[in-house]
């Protein structure tokens, strides 16, 4: 065990390694000078060349990179370019509505899927199952930004139970917040709820062909006791693997629904940070939601091989 | 009757039996006959403003109603059907084009530094939260049609070649590959007669569900402003500045947006249906 926690922590450490390698790549590529961006175009060339020294951009690329990676692992991100202020403040401000949405999304998700699955499987080839089966096909086709346009126009314009977009903060109090953050929370659990709800029903129905599930129905126990005693705690397994990596894809993927309600965010962050040539900030944030992707993918490989001792042998 | 089309009339039946299939292909159908029929013929010219015309219901003239242009919406989704359609081919083309050498490759040399570097390289793309790098790609290159297609086209690279290094792994392990290879076929050779063929389903069928994920990646980025610009219409912008006028004009919002629903649903119905008719045994179970 211990070695297998080595090995997939070696590869956690270089592919986050090579990630910041590409990340800083990309955003070095990115065309516009941030010291010209921010001085204007009628700025003066030597203010903006004396900016540019304080920024430390007329540094070789390595040494930028070097300084970026060491200050990484130091806790400093550095100071973005606009808002002047160390980034690691921004992300922690912006982290405040973009982690509870992720939270607040999964729950829902998870909410809605897991009944959705069980009963889909368990009643399989009954109304119910093809409901379930029709609801989340129409569930993964639907582009979340729309969704939320709908809500928005149910909720919102035409209902008023909530306002269109915007974010209190969390000083206005914990309901106004969660308040804010419903419709958008509902816009990105749908289509995760519909994954996770067809993850949920094949696993299950998987489970429910094994053999010890005939063996627990041949020693008497009825269809919900074997259901809900045996099979589901096997199928949860794949299920968990899903979740875990919807949690990293939320706290990515909501740069659209964040942008759709006005939502200060991560990933109206970058979105904003890219159009300024904000390049630390980019850098820092994406590099963030990587080690998130990374770190959540390293957790759940753990959790699998501490229940199963087949999986730490080397694969293939 | 020979072997191949017996197996032809046997996918026929067994596909006309499958109503759900069916229903995919009508859709995908629809939109692509839409796509190509407006490169001849719209009710408007989608690109011509007529302000005394804007924010029209859907009437008799106007079939789903005009834009704050007054621009006639039907035809614009009829062209923005193309563009959809363009760059989510294109952007799937580019994931086979590369995935599948680099997956058949990695295969036949496993264990070696490429297969190694092949997977790691993978496992680096997905652990990139594909849309802000997708973002952040169009952001460096410009906005733009051609930008959003290689922004989508990478994250297609590591999907196939994952899929088809696992498929062809089992497959060099089965007794025709042995034959080829007593035969003296090298690898590459065994690769290109051999695997690639035995692939084909797999590909298809993945094929047409990474196609519904880039229609849908395609609508994200025009949205946001990065897809295809003004004054070329894509349903994702069209969505975009419906926003502005949700209250006064649903509609504008209403069509783009099933527009979407319905091409991604028929892809993924007829990507579903594929895999069925594909797989012996649920072919069996249906007959």
């Amino acid at each position: 065990m211990i070695l297998y926690f080595l090995r997939r922590l070696t590869a956690l450490l270089l592919t986050m390694f090579a990630a910041s390698i590409v990340v800083f790549l990309v955003t070095e590529i990115i065309p516009g000078d941030p010291a010209s961006f921010m001085m204007g175009i009628n700025a003066d060339p030597q203010a903006v060349a004396a900016l540019r020294t304080e920024l430390g951009l007329d540094q070789p690329v390595a040494t930028r990179y070097l300084a970026w990676l060491l200050g990484m692992l130091q806790g400093d991100f550095g100071q973005s370019y606009t808002y002047k202020v160390p980034v690691s403040e921004l992300v922690g401000d912006r982290i405040m509505v973009s982690l509870p949405l992720t939270l607040y999304a999964l729950a829902l998700s998870t909410l809605i899927a897991f009944p959705a699955g069980v009963i889909s499987a368990a009643r399989r080839n009954t109304t119910a199952d093809f409901a379930v089966i029709g609801a989340t096909q129409l569930g993964v086709a639907i582009p979340n930004f729309w969704f939320a346009m709908l809500l928005v126009l149910a909720f919102a314009v035409n209902l008023h139970w909530f306002s269109a977009g915007g974010f209190p903060g969390w000083d206005a109090g914990f309901l106004e917040g969660m308040k804010a953050l419903t419709l958008p929370a509902v816009a990105l659990a749908l289509p995760q709820a519909s994954i996770l709800a067809r993850v949920m029903r094949s696993s299950l129905l998987d489970t429910l062909d094994e053999d010890f599930v005939r063996t627990a129905r041949a020693k008497g126990l009825t269809r919900s006791q074997t259901l809900w005693r045996h099979a589901l705690r096997n199928a949860l397994i794949p299920v968990l693997t899903i979740v875990g990596l919807q949690f990293s894809f939320l706290l990515a993927g909501g740069i659209i629904i964040e942008n759709v309600f006005y939502l200060p965010g991560l990933g109206r962050l970058v979105f904003q940070a890219i159009t300024q040539r904000d390049l630390i900030v980019v850098r820092s944030v994406i590099i963030l939601l990587v080690f998130a992707v990374v770190a959540v993918t390293f957790l759940v490989d753990m959790a699998y091989a501490a229940a199963d001792p087949r999986l730490r042998r080397r694969p293939r | 009757m020979s072997v191949a089309s017996r197996q032809d009339t046997g996918f026929v039946r067994a596909a006309l039996g499958h109503p759900a299939f069916l229903a995919g292909l009508a859709l995908t159908a629809l939109f692509v006959l839409a796509a190509l029929i407006s490169f001849l013929w719209t009710p408007f010219d989608p690109e011509k403003m007529q302000i005394a015309a804007k924010l029209q219901s859907p009437s008799a003239e106007h079939w789903f109603g005009t834009d704050h242009f007054g621009r006639d919406v039907f035809s614009m989704l009829m062209v923005g059907a193309r563009v959809s359609i363009a760059v989510a081919f294109v952007a799937v083309g580019i994931g086979i084009g590369f995935g599948v050498p680099l997956g058949l490759y990695a295969a036949a040399n496993r264990h070696g530094l490429i297969d190694e570097i092949v997977m790691r390289g993978n496992d680096l793309i997905f652990a990139f939260p594909s849309l802000l790098l997708a973002i952040l790609i169009t952001a460096v290159f410009g906005p733009g049609a051609v930008n959003a297609i290689i922004a989508i086209g990478i994250f297609n690279i590591p999907v196939f070649a994952r899929l088809s290094r696992g498929a062809a792994l089992s497959l060099w392990t089965r007794e025709f590959i042995l034959a080829a290879r007593v035969a003296g076929k090298g690898s590459t050779r065994i690769s290109v007669e051999h695997i690639l063929p035995n692939l084909m389903n797999l590909l298809i069928v993945q094929g047409t569900i990474q196609f519904s994920l880039a229609v849908l990646a395609e609508a994200g980025l025009a949205y946001v402003g990065l897809g295809a610009q003004p004054p070329t219409p894509s349903w994702g912008r069209m969505l975009a500045e419906a926003q502005t006028f949700i209250s006064l004009a649903p509609h504008m919002a209403l069509f783009p947006g099933l527009a979407i629903v319905l091409t991604v649903l028929g892809l993924n119905l007829l990507g579903d249906g594929l895999r069925d008719l594909h797989d012996p045994r649920l072919r069996r179970s249906r007959a």
